[in-house]
């Protein structure tokens, strides 16, 4: 319950408080979110799977978020920065694709 | 156990929040400030600062060659519009080579009416002995002084085809008999056409002799009216040399 809460303030804080995005951590934002989604519906996965535990959910989080900005941020260096962050959020959309199929087995026995 | 999956997802919106979903919602805020802040920025990024160089200079590519493809379409549109210029102006300038051609021919085929400064020779026949021939002979002396159309009594076009008869004592010329006083209109020159008719031995002293009078006019204004049908050569073809 307070977690849903926490995702609707978070969205209408960064809606009405307008930040801007720092220039150098353009480029790393957007597959940072999409890291932490994947992260998130992992974690509601093992929620419904009945193994959900809290330290596990915050490491593999964070660990999400720093892993794909460090690749992409890697690949910025090398050269192939585009190709590689197309390549990160590839992997993440299949992750994040078995795991709402997981969710949806569980909710709805189908 | 298919219901303990719904069962625990109840009992997470109704249990007292513990340690570990304060955390989860502390980083779900997070993940929502960041996924809104950077769906406004998405939105709002007009200026290219969020792009990567790469990317930059692949749209600066593509956008260059589309720039150079417009240009070389440019060029052929304006090449085929000097083409159509030139065509229509060389159109134009046959249009009035074929006009003039047509205004010289058909004062000489005598198809159109003419005006124009000139002489008209009045011929009385009292005696009716003015023949054909000696007509013929006022006609041919018109021609060599420059006459560009004569006609005869308002009614006969002379043109190259013209002939002339006599048919029962009256005179016919091109079918159309004609009847004294005979009045001759020509066009050209009024001073050499005039010299041409009374010079000694000419047409005036031959109507003289034939008990005859002729009288010429110059006028500024000499207007030619009857017209000659002009026909389709039967046998003639037009060939090159």
């Amino acid at each position: 319950m307070i977690a849903v809460v926490g995702l609707l303030l978070g969205i209408v804080a960064g809606l009405f408080l307008e930040p801007s995005v720092p220039e150098p951590l353009q480029p790393y934002l957007p597959i940072a979110v999409v890291a932490a989604l994947d992260a998130v519906f992992g974690g509601l996965r093992a929620y419904l799977d009945g193994i959900f535990d809290d330290k596990v959910f915050v490491i593999s989080f964070v660990s999400n978020v720093f892993i794909a900005s460090l690749i992409v941020y890697l690949g910025d260096q090398l050269g192939v920065g585009g190709q590689l962050s197309t390549g990160v959020i590839v992997v993440l959309g299949i992750r994040i694709f078995s795991n709402v199929a997981a969710i949806r087995r569980h909710v709805f026995h189908a | 156990m298919p219901d303990s999956a719904r069962s625990r997802l109840a009992r997470a919106f109704l249990a007292r929040p513990g340690r570990g979903q304060l955390i989860v919602a502390a980083l779900l805020a997070m993940l929502g400030f960041a996924a809104a802040v950077q769906i406004r920025f998405t939105n709002t990024d007009a200026d290219f600062s969020g792009q990567r160089r790469q990317d930059l200079v692949a749209l600066l590519d593509s956008l260059s060659s589309a720039s150079d493809r417009a240009e070389s379409r440019i060029d052929e549109l304006e090449q085929t519009r000097t083409e159509l210029l030139t065509a229509s102006e060389r159109r134009r300038a046959a249009i009035e080579e074929a006009r003039s051609r047509l205004e010289v021919l058909s004062v000489l085929t005598g198809t159109v009416a003419v005006t124009g400064p000139g002489i008209t020779v009045s011929v009385s026949d009292p005696a009716g002995s003015v023949t054909a021939a000696s007509l013929l002979n006022g006609v041919e002396e018109l021609r060599d002084a420059g006459a560009e159309s004569i006609e005869i009594n308002d009614r006969a076009r002379v043109v190259a085809a013209t002939w002339f008869t006599e048919v029962g004592g009256r005179i016919v010329v091109d079918g159309v008999t004609l009847r004294a006083p005979y009045v001759i209109d020509a066009i050209g020159s009024p001073h050499t056409l005039s010299e041409a008719m009374i010079f000694p031995g000419g047409f005036a002293d031959e109507v003289k002799e034939l008990g005859g009078t002729a009288s010429i006019d110059e006028a500024d204004v000499v207007r030619i009216t009857s017209l000659h049908e002009a026909e389709q050569p039967e046998y003639s073809q037009p060939t090159d040399r």
